[in-house]
């Protein structure tokens, strides 16, 4: 079985590292392989999730959801499908407004068991059974 | 199911030119199974012989900032480039982090002429070293004239890696061990060129000496490693490291060596691929029902492990018989 790739890309505050760093973590020991992106820029998480060919994006996100919503622009007008999860400091009116748009949120509080798990609902369909 | 048309289709833009289906291709290639084994031998066809060039070190030595400057340089030059930076996989979960990319300056990632594999290690046994081959010879077909190979130069099966690439590049930094350190180290035996990277430490000039010093004890070769120093962060010393990777290049080229080294390569790579193979074919065989009464059979003491051993081989041969 082949394990599932995940981005991971924070979309502000250069400094704060350790919500991505805790939830990449966490998604390793789930059993993921969890592509580290660091501070990168829309154009760049485009780039980055297509060449990589990653079953999942996960953002995280430093309170501006307007900076989410151009990401989700940029993958759509790149004609990248791949599903989203955002996590960090999301505003509550945020929370909807992105699930709005398909990307499943964790918030400050979430569990990182429920992260780990939606992540496997996310790339259940991409594993692929070995043939014996 | 039409795999095979699909994996076909992939390869064939791919090849191209289309940067999505490789992509995606060589998710299917890392991944081995039967798509992949379909289009391998076309894969091998459309080479056109890549460079390649292996960076290992211990961990924290500067591989990752030394491959982003590296890459820097040889756009510098006007080729196009590719990165194939492989991380561990952790031995509990299977999962990995892939860190690689934060050293990556953003001008290199959004670069149509860069592109950049991120490759999880996926356990010890053959795994790792048998797709970082078919990762780079699709990377070849796919018309990248120069690959980077990244990986830790710790353990077995990196070191394997690293034997998979035309210039072996070791990376070290100031104050990295003494002469008897330096004879220990396996690592050295490899390198084409060593680097002591973050030479704006204290160190530099010892550290150099005693890798000169060790390499002048080793036997006289044709090809005589060169020791330099590299600054990643800001890039110096990486024009002269990329001008003495191009030398080796020529150097492997005129002597004829690099064919004789790849000629040896493959045959090493197929030794290993045959040995994992079988490996997955005894771990079914020990899980089938034949196979778990004599395994059931040992445990209790009622046959010796030679008799089990050739009775489970005899089974394996059987099933492989079966499959062919």
């Amino acid at each position: 079985m082949v394990a599932a790739r995940v981005l991971m890309a924070k979309t502000s505050l250069d400094g704060h590292w350790r919500g991505i760093n805790v939830v990449s973590r966490a998604l390793r020991d789930g059993g993921f392989e969890v592509i580290l992106a660091g501070m990168v820029t829309a154009d760049t998480i485009a780039r980055i999730a297509a060449d990589e060919d990653v079953d999942l994006i996960g953002l995280h996100v430093g309170g501006r959801v307007e900076v989410v919503e151009r990401i989700l622009d940029t993958l759509a007008a790149n004609g990248i499908t791949t599903p989203v999860i955002a996590g960090g400091t999301i505003p509550h009116y945020a929370v909807a407004r992105l699930e709005k748009r398909n990307v499943s949120c964790f918030p400050p509080g979430s569990a990182l068991d429920d992260i780990v798990a939606r992540a496997r609902e996310l790339t259940a369909q991409d594993v692929v059974n070995e043939e014996e | 199911m039409g795999e095979r048309e699909s994996a076909d289709a992939l390869l064939r833009s791919a090849i191209g030119g289309d940067r999505r289906a490789l992509a995606r291709l060589l998710s299917v290639v890392e991944a081995g199974g039967a798509p992949f084994r379909v289009i391998a031998p076309q894969i091998f066809a459309a080479g056109r012989g890549t460079h390649t060039v292996g960076l290992t070190g211990a961990p924290g030595a500067g591989k990752s900032t030394l491959t982003d400057a590296l890459v820097t340089e040889v756009r510098r030059h006007g080729s196009r480039v590719a990165v194939v930076a492989v991380d561990p996989s952790s031995p509990l979960s299977g999962g990995a982090i892939l860190g690689d990319r934060v050293r990556l300056r953003q001008q290199n990632v959004v670069d149509d002429d860069v592109y950049v594999r991120s490759m999880a290690s996926r356990g010890q046994l053959g795994g790792l070293s048998l797709a970082v081959p078919e990762v780079i010879r699709t990377l070849d077909a796919a018309g990248w004239p120069v690959v980077l190979i990244e990986t830790v130069g710790v353990g077995q099966s990196e070191v394997a890696i690293t034997e998979n690439a035309d210039t072996t590049v070791v990376v070290l930094n100031p104050g990295w061990g003494d002469e008897v350190q330096a004879n220990k180290a396996g690592l050295l035996e490899i390198a084409d060129v060593l680097v002591v990277n973050k030479a704006d430490r204290p160190g530099v000039q010892a550290t150099v000496r005693d890798l000169e010093r060790m390499l002048h004890l080793g036997k006289v070769q044709p090809w005589a490693p060169a020791v330099l120093t590299t600054i990643a962060t800001d890039g110096t010393g990486v024009d002269r490291l990329w001008q003495v990777i191009t030398d080796h290049q020529r150097f492997l080229a005129e002597t004829g060596e690099r064919e004789h080294r790849r000629a040896q390569r493959r045959i090493a790579e197929v030794r290993e691929r045959v040995l994992h193979e079988l490996t997955d074919v005894s771990s079914r065989v020990e899980r089938s029902h034949a196979g778990a009464l004599i395994i059931g059979a040992l445990a209790k003491g009622e046959i010796d492990p030679v008799t089990a051993s050739d009775r489970l081989i005899r089974l394996a041969a059987g099933r492989m018989a079966d499959a062919r």
